[in-house]
């Protein structure tokens, strides 16, 4: 399976320059709650065999005292599978993107010695921490109709026979766990964070902020969606309203081709293949929406 | 009829499954989850679903052969009835999950391809690349969102539960939860609470599940006056890795696609392991079980592997210990096309990769037979009568359960890929049995109660939250707690368990639970406040922790994950022929006294006093009677054969003598 430049250079094999016992210092970009102050705070750890940056976390977690001596609020993060399918835990590592359970310190320390730096991502409204709000990906699966439209669920048979070419393709994009790396990377995906106005209900601030969310850019994982459903015998039934999706606001014509998002990608999901091929289809659909008029 | 409103707890598989059945239904539907759904447990799962295809069934397999592998498989303890309608639904889950676009792999003809797995030796168990717990959550989360389009679904992500809602009578109304960024509590009316909460793998502090699997919602549900059955139950898997957060597995499936387990028969041979050659390599579970080989059932292989490592000193390391698990043989593209997932998350993790040079693995808690108990209604061919308002009904009106967190399907131990299917069968055929009980229920429904019920639901969880903020700095610190929890539960309750132990290991819980009482939080604020989860499921995980210990303590014998030395049926070690069938004989005639004694459900209730109170419950075993779990071991032939003479006496004695039907009233 062909996995990306980046996530191969992630995964090297394992230092063995890293001592139990031996210390290092972490330090978290941390903010008590939206649009609150940002700050450092910076924690000593000691090594232990196998630790990633989750368990950097759980010690902090256990013991939330700074390197000065300080006793603070514990780290807020998310995580829950930690072992890279959930998509939680991602954060900027040293400056990259990437989930927190297959970030190994000691290939850290070896990359840089003795500190590791945390920070939320910076696309999202960060809630607290590590935390950010990544609701907006799932808004955006809404937008592309993200789903295989069927019938019913009772018994109807088996699905479509499929080519072992087919599905080893779908299973490339069905592997997307809405992690936001490939968001984060993208020049032209800007971050979306609206401020409550005087007497606004939280009903009303929520639809301005889903309006906001569906007129903006749907990034390189939606793009990849889109093919894979449209590529599902079932899905492409409805692949027109898709590629209308594809082609409104916020859509394919926004991608800059930059390239980042497949760097980053942590699935090896080959979003350039992707957004090339849902870049033809678009424009064969507004031809077609063009003549048809 | 109004629409039926319901809550469902937990956005997994069996959650997202009777989610979008109900929708499909036409009620009003709720899902609550600690994670955003898309990221719950069920995407780790990797091996794959087990179900009857086209393939085996000309091979001589059928629906009852999978119902009979499960409950033999499980050493017999689960009711019948729900176990045979799963099975016989499994083909048209899977077919349901091919519509709803699961990229499973294919054969080159394009059909569905099927892997063999654990405890049966047909090749059942369909699978989507080495991910195909990941594929069918988002499946099912791309069904859940187009309902949530609808209109029809509403999702609190990144809500904590916190408890049902009685009525005076005992009867659901509701549930209270805790948003866990603005920490807000509040009530959510409904007539039905459907609890797919999953495992508790956490009890033993680091397992193979995630960090969402903390037991603390069942807990929750346990301590309103749900009941909580085979807790003892506890699957450990016999592969998977070391890490210093998580035990992180190494699927079923590198075995069904041929990966072997071995050691160096040459204790702790230093040479790498492909310069040790064939005839120096012990490969254990092979030579002591030729027919299944490999594909043992779990507790079988794990309790194999501790006895090679810890009594035969044959670790493969010397200052830790574990087993080969060797794939390198298998073909470059079964690597890649099948079985990629786990291979990275080795490579990941350790660094070295295990196309080239053999993994190094070791059991690890993993799975949670044991669960809410739950009722079932039968019909006559002993299947399940489906849309009954009984089935998946925990004792606690309008409380359902479903998925691991129920105790259901599984008996004393499940077999790989069973899981999967059975919160599938279970979330999807629990939907109109909720629709039933809603139908008509006395005293209203949600609606016609009282605001003061809510309110004061939500005023009691609000005291209970304020009282966790404002305890004193200074007290024990819960994330130590937890890891003296998990390392104790973790040494008594997994694979070998002793009475001394586990009678001494009560104790410390108890201790432990009381120093929980005392805990102080870091973080006294109230915003995005992890400390104040963390700590409520810590607590949370007690009851359950004394239910599992207590119920293990109770049960004198072995029954699948349940294994205590000092009641282990003796082998047939005699070679004189006489000798040996007398051996086999008094062996049989064990082995059924045992079950009158011990072929029970175990069921906890949580009393007033905070103690678990124990009773047990008669099997339904209307289908297939118990026999001896032997799986083809060497020298378990002469049982077998002693065994099934003894069932032809019996059947013939009881054709003898007129049923007590025929012989009419009197
Ligand atoms: C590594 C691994 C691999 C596996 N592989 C296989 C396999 O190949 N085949 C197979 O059949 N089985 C496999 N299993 C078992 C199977 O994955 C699980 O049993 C199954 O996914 C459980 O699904 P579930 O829907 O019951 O619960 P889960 O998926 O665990 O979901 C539980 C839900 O409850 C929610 N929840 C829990 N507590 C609360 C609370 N307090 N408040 C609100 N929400 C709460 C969670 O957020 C989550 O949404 C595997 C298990 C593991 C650990
Ligand atoms: S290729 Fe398009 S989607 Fe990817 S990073 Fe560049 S602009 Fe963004
Ligand atoms: S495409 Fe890759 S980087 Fe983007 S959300 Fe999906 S998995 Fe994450
Ligand atoms: S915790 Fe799931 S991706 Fe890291």
């Amino acid at each position: 399976m062909n996995t990306t430049s980046n996530s191969s250079s992630f995964h090297r094999p394992i230092a063995s320059d890293c001592q139990p016992g031996q210390r290092f210092y972490v330090r978290v970009l941390r903010q008590d709650g939206p649009r609150k102050r940002r700050y450092w705070q910076r924690f000593a750890l000691e090594y232990e065999a196998d630790m990633n940056c989750i368990s950097v976390l759980q010690r902090i977690a256990e013991n939330p005292r700074t390197d000065d001596g300080r006793d603070v609020a514990p780290v807020a993060w998310e995580c829950n599978c930690l072992e890279e399918v959930c998509g939680a835990c991602t954060m900027l590592i040293n400056g990259w993107v990437r989930q927190a359970c297959t970030a190994l310190v000691a290939q850290l320390l070896q990359d840089r010695p003795g500190e590791i730096e945390l920070r939320p991502m910076t696309k999202f409204p960060v809630l607290r921490d590590l935390v950010v709000d990544r609701s907006r990906i799932f808004a955006i699966l809404e937008k592309i109709l993200a789903w295989v439209p069927v019938d019913s669920y009772y018994d109807l048979g088996p699905g479509p026979r499929q080519s072992q070419e087919a599905q080893q393709m779908a299973y490339l994009y069905s592997k997307c766990m809405s992690c936001g790396c490939c968001l984060e990377a993208c020049p032209q995906f800007l971050k979306i964070e609206l401020e409550y106005r005087e007497g606004e209900t939280p009903e009303a601030y929520n639809a301005r902020l889903r309006t906001a969310n569906m007129r903006a850019y749907i990034g390189s994982h939606a793009i990849a969606q889109v093919e894979l459903f449209n590529s599902n015998p079932i899905g492409a039934m409805n692949a027109t309203e898709r590629l209308d999706a594809l082609v409104a606001e916020g859509g394919i014509q926004v991608c800059g081709n930059s390239q980042n998002c497949v760097r980053v990608c942590p699935k090896g999901i080959p979003l350039t293949t992707a957004i090339a091929r849902a870049g033809r289809a678009a424009t064969r659909h507004i031809f077609r929406k063009w003549f048809d008029r | 009829m109004a629409k039926p409103s319901v809550m469902i707890v937990g956005g997994g598989l069996a959650g997202m499954a009777a989610a979008m059945k109900l929708a499909e239904l036409d009620c009003e539907v709720a899902v609550m989850s600690l994670t955003p759904l898309k990221r719950s447990h069920s995407a780790c799962a990797q091996g794959g679903i087990n179900s009857v295809n086209n393939l085996t069934r000309q091979l001589g397999d059928n629906e009852g052969k999978h119902f009979e592998d499960t409950v033999y498989g499980g050493d017999f303890l689960q009711h019948q009835p729900p176990v045979k309608e799963m099975a016989d639904w499994a083909p048209r889950i899977i077919n349901l999950m091919d519509r709803l676009g699961v990229t499973f792999n294919r054969t080159p003809e394009g059909f569905r391809d099927q892997r063999r797995f654990g405890g049966t030796l047909y090749r059942r168990t369909a699978f989507a690349g080495a991910t195909t717990g990941q594929q069918l959550l988002y499946a099912l989360d791309e069904q859940v969102r187009r309902w949530e389009v609808a209109g029809k679904l509403r999702k609190f992500e990144d809500w904590d539960f916190l408890g049902p809602i009685l009525d005076e009578q005992g009867r659901l109304r509701g549930c209270v939860g805790q948003d866990m960024i603005t920490m807000r509590i509040r009530a959510f009316p409904a007539d039905a609470l459907i609890l797919a909460v999953g495992g508790c793998g956490l009890l033993f502090g680091r397992s193979t599940n995630s960090m969402a699997c903390n037991g603390s919602a069942a807990s929750r549900a346990f301590q309103a006056g749900a009941r909580y059955a085979n807790g003892e139950f506890v699957q450990v898997h016999p592969t998977a890795i070391p890490g210093a957060d998580k035990l992180r597995l190494i699927s079923e499936s590198a075995r069904g696609e041929g990966g072997r387990i071995w050691v160096p028969r040459k204790p702790q041979d230093p040479r790498p392991p492909t310069r040790i050659p064939e005839n120096q390599r012990y490969y254990f579970l092979e030579e002591r079980y030729p027919q299944y080989g490999n594909l043992l059932p779990r507790d079988i292989a794990t309790r194999e592997i501790f006895k090679v490592c810890l009594t035969e000193g044959l670790s493969v390391e010397t200052d830790r210990m574990c087993v080969y698990l060797d794939v390198t043989a298998l073909p470059r593209e079964v690597l890649d096309q099948k079985l990629a997932g786990i291979l990275e998350i080795y490579e990941r993790f350790q660094g070295a990769d295990p196309r080239v040079t053999p993994m190094k693995i070791f059991p690890a808690v993993h799975y949670s037979m044991g669960g809410l108990w739950c009722d079932f209604e039968a019909n006559a061919a002993g299947g399940l009568n489906v849309g009954s308002p009984r089935n998946q009904h925990t004792n606690v009106p309008g409380i359902f359960a479903i998925g691991e967190c129920d105790y259901q399907f599984h008996g004393a131990n499940r077999l790989g890929a069973n899981s999967l299917v059975a919160c599938l069968f279970s979330g999807l055929t629990v939907a109109p049995g909720v629709v039933a009980y809603s139908d008509n229920l006395p005293g209203g429904d949600a609606r016609d109660q009282t605001a003061a019920l809510y309110d004061r639901a939500t005023a009691k969880y609000q005291a209970e939250y304020k009282a966790l903020l404002a305890r004193p700095d200074g007290g024990p610190n819960p994330y130590r707690l937890h890891t003296e929890l998990g390392q104790l539960m973790t040494r008594i309750a997994t694979v070998v368990r002793h009475n001394a132990e586990l009678a001494d290991g009560y104790g410390k819980i108890c201790a432990m639970e009381e120093k929980a009482r005392a805990c102080s939080l870091a973080d006294h604020g109230e915003w995005a406040n992890q400390n104040v989860v963390f700590l409520r499921a810590l607590q949370d995980m007690f009851p359950l922790a004394k239910t599992i210990v207590k119920g293990a303590l109770a049960r004198d014998e072995c029954r699948g994950a349940h294994y205590k030395p000092e009641f282990e049926m003796p082998a047939v070690e005699a070679t004189d022929p006489a000798e040996r069938r007398r051996q086999a004989e008094a062996w049989c005639e064990r082995f059924a006294d045992n079950n009158r004694r011990w072929l029970k459900s175990t069921v906890a209730a949580w009393s007033s006093d905070g103690e678990p109170q124990i009773s047990y419950e008669e099997v339904d075993t209307r289908l297939v009677r118990p026999r001896p779990r032997l799986y083809g071991v060497v020298g378990g032939d002469v049982i077998e054969q002693v065994w099934k003479e003894r069932e032809r006496t019996a059947k013939a004695k009881a054709e003898a003598v007129p049923s007590a039907s025929e012989r009419g009233p009197g």
